[in-house]
């Protein structure tokens, strides 16, 4: 896969872990959108052929080792792109409920707005269930306590369709949460200060497989990231005493 | 009273004795076995001292002593699983760290090879 051709070069991240059933389609779809944007997979130690398939399909592919979870999974790709130099890296998941024809968008928002983070929102200007009822209740929550810490509202604090810049993308090769990423990593650029905008998207059901959070989960779920959330408030740099 | 601290004194040794058995057998590296063989010399040494014990007892407010010993000993191997904790933590961020820079170097040198 080729370096960056410019600062302003944009990546496609694809994580992807046994999703031999989708992947292949998922490149297709993002290169009929975005035919010049090089796509990376990431396999996060996939054993049912999902390197091979995204390699046949033209995608880069960064092959973990062994199974890291989708932190650092995620992670390794942003590492990756930072070190090929690129300034934008736009993250659609492997198992095609991202709608790659909302890249251009994201894209866009990114570079207009000079946010350093884009998210791919099911609930933003969009209205209507989008996700169980059980989800809804869990995401209401997450809003409900990520409001004050980011001074301002997030409509889908779980939506995994997210863009980043370079100085995002610096922020998180050093330091991205491993397990469920995308709540706590926007407590990590608050840290930062940095700022987020969202963009009104519809979320497709998955292709094949299964979700990573199922009913048993749920409640660990929620109290992982309820404390992955506090722990990254305690780190505020702004609230670290002046040396 | 007796028979519970001298389960607690042949508990302190049987642990010394795995936990130096282990080192030995390299199953255990030396710097993570001083927590274990501390934690297993200080419940010998309350097991067999029973005027430390009763201090001890009578300074938490105790009438029993040897639910003193219960509760120290509680407290002492609390430390020890946190201390592994932090251990354990960092192996994996390490893990972590190394895994992905594995793949990336992987990644880097299978696209040289491509390239030529």
């Amino acid at each position: 896969m080729r370096r960056a051709n410019g600062p302003d070069d944009l990546l496609i991240l694809v994580p992807a872990f046994n999703e031999s059933g989708a992947i292949g389609g998922v490149i297709g779809e993002v290169r009929g959108v975005m035919p010049d944007a090089p796509i990376l997979v990431v396999d996060d130690a996939s054993s049912d052929g999902t390197y091979d398939l995204a390699k046949s399909a033209g995608a880069g592919v960064l092959r973990l080792p062994h199974h890291l979870g989708l932190g650092g999974c995620v992670q390794a790709g942003y590492k990756l792109a930072f070190e090929l130099g690129y300034g934008y890296v736009i993250r659609v998941d492997g198992d095609g409920q991202h709608d790659p024809a909302y890249i251009p968008r994201l894209l866009e928002v990114l570079r207009e707005t000079g946010c350093h983070m884009v998210i791919g929102s099911r609930f933003y200007e969009l209205k209507g269930p989008h996700t169980s009822a059980a989800r809804a209740l869990g995401i209401g929550l997450f809003r409900l306590v990520l409001r004050p810490i980011l001074g301002k509202p997030v409509h889908d604090p779980t939506s995994g369709f997210v863009g980043v810049n370079r100085e995002a993308l610096q922020v998180f090769t050093g330091s991205f949460p491993l397990e469920y990423p995308e709540i706590e990593a926007l407590v990590v650029l608050q840290r930062k200060r940095f700022q987020f905008q969202e963009v009104s998207c519809r979320m497709r059901p998955r292709k094949t497989g299964r979700s990573t959070i199922t009913a048993v989960k749920s409640l660990y779920y929620l109290i992982h990231v309820l404390l992955g959330v506090f722990v990254n408030v305690l780190k505020f740099e702004g609230r670290r005493r002046k040396k | 009273m007796e028979r519970l601290l001298n389960a607690m004194t042949v508990l302190s040794i049987v642990l010394m004795i795995a936990v130096l058995y282990s080192v030995r057998r390299s199953h255990i590296r030396v710097e993570y076995s001083v927590s274990w063989l501390g934690a297993s010399l200080f419940l010998l040494i309350l097991s067999r001292s029973h005027s430390t014990l009763n201090w001890i007892a009578q300074q938490l407010g105790l009438t029993y002593p040897p639910l003193a010993l219960i509760i120290l000993v509680f407290c002492v191997f609390l430390v020890v699983f946190y201390r592994f904790s932090v251990v354990i933590s960092d192996l994996k961020d390490a893990n972590i760290a190394m895994a992905q820079r594995l793949a990336i170097v992987e990644f880097q040198l299978q696209s040289q090879n491509e390239e030529r």
